[in-house]
């Protein structure tokens, strides 16, 4: 017959045993959600590869779509507009949202910094398909066409928030002390900002931009209302054709973001929905370009952040 | 005060121009004030540029067009038009991949914050982040040709078997599901996937921020990790993991292209979650291009407009709650 102290003993070692196994069973369970949560990684990143290569070959790069039924077609349209719409993009989106940036890190309590930081947060979180339609009613309605400067116009704007936020994170890393030393010698504000704070920050805010223009990169539904797409958009015919022509080069870069413009995400998207196994063999193809493209940029700028890390704590 | 000492004329006149734009000073702020104001304008102008554009949609419809029916009209030839059906797409996929999604970005934060070994922390949180990388359309592709078929569809029979069987969840599990797996569900499950890791990595974060004295006080009156972790770690991080829950929410109502590759874009009237079905950025994505009349076009303008409000004020209520989170733990980090 046990005492009451033997039971109590006993009654506390058993709560101990559940507590003891609700713990390890819930921690074992989160490591087994992360690495549920990998498996899609893996299955598409591996399959895209797989499938993906299958329909990649030389031609795939180098020539032009065509029709159905004719073999040895490629993407070089849609390759070419995807430059183009990401340069176009890049080149709206970066100087404003660094010039941005300065003035978010600089006034951060002031009522325009609080407002501006607002209205990125907001900006970012628009979802693409209505920045589409903005583009589509503020650039492709006046100019009565779609066009490549449309869809560019469209990719910045959904880049300048990811841009003004990294750039402005990075600014504020920049020791105070490195801005007063600039002042304390005598160089103004602008020369400060320019010349000693952004290169102090440039590693970081360098690679905020190239993941934000992987980000756009992969973008379509945006485009779908901007860009179009346009299967005959040849960047090389249009060069040299302007050139023989002896056209000016602002006159050759008018025609080249004048017109509808193809790109690999939309190509991809008109691809996978068509009827026709070989369609649909391009489209893999063109999916694993994309991913290419995004995956390389993405790790690549990681390594490279990290390495500086390191060496910055080295 | 100038006229007496004449000595240095040149200089001094340059100087006076330099000196009232203060060596530089003036333009350069006048440069990045007038940019910052640039980025608000924009911001106001896509709402702005919208509600105008959308005019001719409220005028001729008012809120018929929101009114909620299953039975809803939507002709693009005969110009009529009710959006009930893609709101109810839209909540209907980005709730369900919510709750589906809100465990398993907890466990994934958890396990990155807490448990996981040093080594292995950054190459997992890598990846986690990677799948936020993968663009929206190669999902779509996947999911029309992998996930759909190898996936989706039976797990689609499974329910339909069996919830779809009891009294109040048929309506929500009424199958069958098509063939080829095109239906809600799949649109669900494949926004899951993609707002996982945007949930998991604000989640971490929130983690990261909250002091170690909370954890070593749990600890210190014999919590075991998982004791601490949930009953002290995440309710100091409540408001912070709410915030992530909605920024995640967010991200899945504006999803475009891969919802729409996967959802089958009908309008049936079932309300099932098995069946095909549509939402508010598909039916943009789909029609835009193709509208037949300008009433055509500023309903789906219209349609943006509400996914506009409805991404706005989440985001507001969100950076509400992470920053009520940041102002609650301001020095004590770790990581």
């Amino acid at each position: 017959m046990s005492t009451f102290a033997e039971l109590m003993l006993r009654h506390r070692t058993a709560r101990m045993r559940t507590r003891k196994i609700t713990n390890g069973a819930m921690l074992a369970l989160t490591g087994l959600l992360t690495a549920l949560a990998l498996v899609p990684l893996f299955w598409i990143v591996g399959y895209v590869i797989v499938r993906g290569g299958r329909s990649i070959n030389l031609a795939f790069f180098i020539n032009m779509p065509t029709p159905l039924g004719v073999s040895g077609g490629g993407v070089r349209s849609a390759i070419e507009g995807t430059l183009v719409i990401t340069l176009l993009a890049a080149v709206f989106a970066i100087p404003p949202g660094v010039l941005a940036a300065f003035y978010a890190a600089r006034y951060p309590n002031r009522p325009l910094g609080v407002v501006l930081r607002f209205s990125t947060d907001v900006l970012a979180g628009v979802p693409s398909i209505v920045v589409g339609l903005f583009a589509y009613a503020v650039l492709v309605v006046p100019m009565g066409h779609y066009s490549g400067l449309a869809g560019g116009a469209a990719l910045a704007l959904l880049m300048l928030p990811t841009i003004i936020r990294t750039t402005e994170e990075m600014l504020k890393l920049v020791p105070g002390t490195l801005r007063e030393a600039s002042l304390g010698l005598g160089a103004p504000e602008w020369k400060t900002s320019l010349s000693v704070l952004f290169p102090a920050a440039a590693n970081g805010i360098i690679t905020g931009f190239l993941l934000a223009l992987a980000r756009a990169a992969g973008e379509t539904a945006p485009l779908l209302m901007t860009a179009l797409g346009n299967e005959r958009f040849d960047l090389g015919q249009i060069v040299t054709s302007g050139i023989q022509g002896h056209q000016s080069a602002f006159a050759i870069l008018g025609r080249i973001v004048n017109q509808p413009v193809d790109s690999l995400p939309l190509a991809l998207w008109k691809y996978a929905q068509q009827p026709y196994p070989e369609r649909v063999e391009q489209s893999w193809g063109v999916a694993l370009v994309l991913m290419i493209f995004v995956l390389v940029i993405n790790i690549a700028t990681r390594l490279w952040a990290q390495n500086r890390a390191r060496k910055l704590k080295g | 005060m100038s006229s007496h000492n004449s000595a240095l004329p040149r200089f001094r006149s340059s100087s006076r121009l330099l000196r009232s734009l203060q060596h530089g000073d003036r333009p350069w702020q006048g440069l990045i004030i007038l940019v910052s104001v640039l980025v608000i304008v924009l911001m106001l102008a896509v709402g702005g540029m919208l509600w105008v554009r959308s005019a001719p949609t409220r005028s001729a419809l008012g809120w018929s067009f929101l009114t909620p029916t299953l039975d809803a009209n939507w002709d693009p030839v005969n110009s009529n038009f009710q959006a009930w059906p893609f709101i109810y797409g839209t909540l209907l996929t980005s709730l369900v991949a919510i709750v589906v999604a809100v465990p398993v970005a907890g466990g994934i934060a958890i396990f990155l914050a807490e448990l996981c070994p040093a080594w292995l922390r950054t190459p997992l949180t890598w990846m986690v982040e990677l799948l936020a990388a993968i663009p929206s359309v190669v999902y779509g592709l996947w999911g029309i040709f992998i996930f759909l078929p190898q996936v989706v569809t039976p797990f689609g029979n499974f329910l339909g078997d069996t919830l779809g069987q009891l009294p109040i969840l048929n309506l929500l599990f009424a199958g069958p599901i098509p063939a080829s797996g095109a239906s809600r569900l799949a649109a669900a499950l494949i926004l899951t996937i993609m707002i996982i890791p945007t949930i998991a990595a604000v989640t971490r974060d929130v983690f990261l921020a909250i002091p170690n004295s909370q954890r070593e006080a749990a600890k210190a009156l014999g919590a075991t990790e998982w004791e601490t972790i949930w009953q002290v770690l995440v309710p100091y991080g409540l408001s912070g993991i709410l915030g992530a829950v909605i920024l995640g929410l967010g991200r899945a109502l504006g999803e475009t292209m891969a919802v729409t590759m996967v959802i089958g874009n009908s309008i049936e009237g079932s309300a099932s979650l098995l069946r095909p079905g549509y939402t508010m950025a598909s039916v943009i994505a789909n029609e835009f291009a193709e509208a037949v009349s300008s009433l055509h076009t500023s309903a789906l303008v219209e349609i943006g407009v509400i996914l506009f409000i409805m991404t706005l004020l989440l985001n507001v209520l969100a950076r509400f709650l992470v920053w009520q989170v940041a102002r609650q733990a301001p020095q004590e980090g770790r990581a």
